[in-house]
Order: structure tokens, then sequence, then C-alpha cells
């Protein structure tokens, strides 16, 4: 669909989150000049349209207990890596799954996971869980643990000012 | 955090209706009264519990981009660079890992041009190359985080 400039508006008005009234898209659409069955109409539509992936809570995971994470990122022919991904993406502790674009001889690899979870014992774990997928142990593969995290906030889209939260 | 916060927490981040009360509608099906489903989210994202509250935008669907980049810091240089790159309002995630790529970040606008602009300045402020490895295809993530 096409985003229209009035949506534009309005996505870069719920920049810094929904209301937490009783009537969120009114007082939302009164910031923007927009009634509420308007507000609800354009939401709904960019909803569906897959412009907002979905509504709703952002945890941040390290202080819900989420303290370890890694990213693992796998050489996997470009005619299965389709497949693989999906494969890989249905595992519970993988939260997220790309195919991203190789940039060899620096970094080769074509699918990216990142694995979050309680401790480092259970990544690494999650880890060997996915490697034992038919075939996966052939593929060359890197680990990569984080150590410190800079930056984390949602992408920033619009108009407003970008909210930067800084953290260790 | 409590049991009731954790049921909020796992049953919103499948989603959250797009209606005109739509507190009241998901207070009724988690058996909670209005105000307090208000209060407990309010009480929770300044908490730092929830980062946010709203709208996830899919970045190309908006018409803007977002990518992956790396880096090689040399360590003795980390810290500086660090600032250097987590000053551009763009970069959205910056993460230290143990690699010869040390520094990941994920630059994101709604302006497709600004990807290589951003990557074009880090480069020059810092005299070091950025690995950029856009998405080429994603993958359906069906649970988020169980608290």
């Amino acid at each position: 669909m096409d985003v229209s400039a009035t949506d534009r508006q309005l996505l870069a008005a719920l920049q810094d989150g929904l209301p937490l009234t009783a009537r969120p898209y009114a007082d939302i659409g009164a910031a923007v000049g927009l009634d509420e069955a308007d507000v609800i109409a354009r939401l709904a539509a960019l909803r569906d349209a897959g412009v907002i992936k979905r509504m709703g809570l952002v945890v941040r995971h390290h202080e819900n207990g989420y303290r370890a994470n890694a990213m693992v990122t796998w050489n996997v022919p470009d005619a299965l890596v389709s497949e693989i991904g999906r494969k890989l993406a249905a595992y519970p502790f993988v939260t997220l799954c790309y195919r991203r674009t190789r940039r060899p001889p620096v970094w080769p690899y074509n699918l990216f996971c990142m694995i979050h979870g309680k401790d480092r014992t259970t990544v690494e774990a999650a880890i060997r869980t996915l490697s034992a997928e038919s075939g996966m142990a052939a593929y060359p593969r890197q680990v990569l643990f984080s150590r410190r995290r800079f930056k984390q906030r949602g992408a920033y889209f619009g108009t407003c000012a970008p909210s930067l939260k800084e953290a260790s | 955090m409590d049991a009731t916060d954790k049921l909020i927490v796992n049953s919103l981040q499948g989603g959250f209706p797009v209606c005109a009360q739509p507190f009241a509608a998901v207070a009724a099906d988690l058996g909670l009264e209005e105000q307090d489903l208000i209060d407990r989210i309010a009480a929770m994202t300044e908490d730092g519990v929830l980062s946010r509250f709203g709208p996830l935008y899919h970045a190309e669907r908006m018409g803007g981009a977002q990518t992956l980049a790396a880096m090689q810091v040399p360590l003795e240089r980390f810290e500086q660079v660090a600032e250097q790159v987590n000053a551009h309002p763009e970069v959205a995630h910056n993460y230290e890992r143990r690699n010869d790529l040390n520094m990941w970040f994920v630059i994101a606008s709604d302006d497709p041009s600004a990807i290589a602009r951003v990557i074009g300045a880090i480069e020059a402020e810092t005299g070091l190359t950025v690995y950029n490895m856009p998405k080429e295809e994603e993958f359906f993530i069906g649970l988020r985080f169980q608290v």
C-alpha cells in the first residue's frame, strides 16, 4: 500500500508509544487533527498491509532476565537458505532470523539468527540444538556473543526527536 | 513484576486491539479492570521492563530502509568509535561482540538514501570500513519473550 503523508504524521506521533488512556486512538488523533474513527481505520489498514508489523508492547530483554544473547551466522548454499531459515526460525529461542548479503572475504555468511536466553549456558545449548538440525554441522559458522549493549531502541521513523536510551 | 504483570506482558506481545476502547477490551479478556491494566503498563514502562508500547514498523514497507552493519574496531579505540557511531540518530542498536568484527549495529531510517549517507559518514569519521549486510529475506518468528 501507499503510505500517505497523513499516515506518516500519525505514525510519527506514535513514535514514543500509544497514549496510556482509555481512548488512546482518539487522543493521538487529537494531536494530529484526525478523529478517532479515522485513526482506527488508518492503523488497521497499515497493520493489515504489514506496514505496522504489530501493535503491542516491546519488552526489554535484559530487564526481563534474558541476559545472554548470541548472533549465529552460517554460510549455507543460496539454493537452501530459505528452507533452512524457515526451519531455524521455528525454534522458540530464535528471536530473529534473516538472510543477509554476504561480505566475503571478511564475512561470507548469509544466514543470521539471534538467540536470546536467560544465561550463556542456555544459549549455548540452543546453538547446539540448531547445529544438530540435519546438514547444519557441515556449514561454516560464527557464533558471536554480545559483550556490551550501547543502544537499544526501536527503529526511528518520522519527524519526532528520537528517544535514545543508553544502557549497559 | 507480579503474576498479573507477567500475564499482561505475555499476552500483549502478540498484539493489541485497534478499536475505540482497546484497554477495556484487553482488560475484559484478562479479567482485569481497565484502569488497573493502564496503570500497570505505565509502571512497567517507567521501570524499563517495557521499552515501548505502540506500533512496531516495517521499515521497508514504510518506504524506509534498515540494515545491519559491522566494523572491526581496534580495542584501544573502541569507546571513541562507539560514541562516533552512536551519535548518528539513525543507529538503532549497537552491540560489542566477541569476534574480529567486534561492533555490530542497526541503521534505520524512513529515508532509504540515509543508509549509504550514514555509512559514508561513519567511515569518514573513523577511518574504518563499515561492512553493510542488508536483509535479503526475513523468516517468520512466532513467539516473543515469555517473562
